[in-house]
């Protein structure tokens, strides 16, 4: 089962710049705050599906749920 | 209604109706937590929204996702574009940023109400019903 930090660390290889908090010590329910550049003028639903796409085919499986929440840096 | 016919009428229904709720039950009866509170920032806002009960038939909820490819329940569409889920709802309701979506005007953000109640309405599968919040 992933960590906590298993799935900040993989977030952040995955997206430009990005820095991810992580908490969800059971292993399968996870919540995220997401800060990446690469969400400037996106939606946010297309800055979550960035975030997803990182797990795609884990979630709903291995990892159950993952509350998401986007930023872009300030 | 086969799945082709019933991705359609969703199709539909998106086009047809600027603001309108995938939820689990109705606004009056909703029949899960988070499709309860968007349906209350709806209701803050003081938006009319057509709104889609996804339980009646697990097809709604599987074409609806094909379309969106978004996972979860409840889905809002604005202008026939998918906005998000409860999560992201509430978020840009607390921000300001649906009221300028839906054109709600001068409405401060406050805690949205929760209609009470969870029981399930079998009827009017995938017929959006247009509700004065």
């Amino acid at each position: 089962m992933p960590s906590a930090d298993d799935i900040k660390q993989r977030i952040e290889a995955a997206l430009p710049d990005a820095s991810a908090e992580v908490e969800g010590a059971d292993g399968v329910h996870f919540q995220a705050v997401v800060t990446s550049p690469a969400f400037a003028g996106k939606t946010r639903v297309a800055q979550h599906r960035m975030v997803m796409d990182v797990f795609a085919g884990e979630l709903g499986g291995s990892i159950h749920a993952m509350a998401l929440t986007t930023k872009t840096p300030s | 209604m086969s799945e082709n016919q019933l991705r359609d009428a969703i199709s539909e229904a998106i086009k047809d109706n600027d603001v309108i709720l995938f939820m689990k039950g109705t606004p009056e009866q909703p029949a899960c937590g988070f499709s309860a509170r968007t349906v209350g920032v709806m209701q803050a806002l003081d938006v009319s929204f057509a709104s889609v009960d996804i339980l009646p038939d697990p097809r709604i909820r599987q074409e609806l996702s094909g379309i969106s490819q978004w996972p979860t329940i409840p889905q809002l569409f604005v202008n026939g574009e998918l906005v998000g889920g409860c999560d992201i709802v509430m978020e840009m309701y607390e921000s300001g940023e649906l009221a300028q979506l839906v054109g709600a005007e001068d409405v401060a953000p406050a805690p949205a109400e929760v209609p009470a109640g969870a029981a399930v309405e079998q009827d009017g599968l995938l017929q959006p019903e247009n509700r004065l919040s």
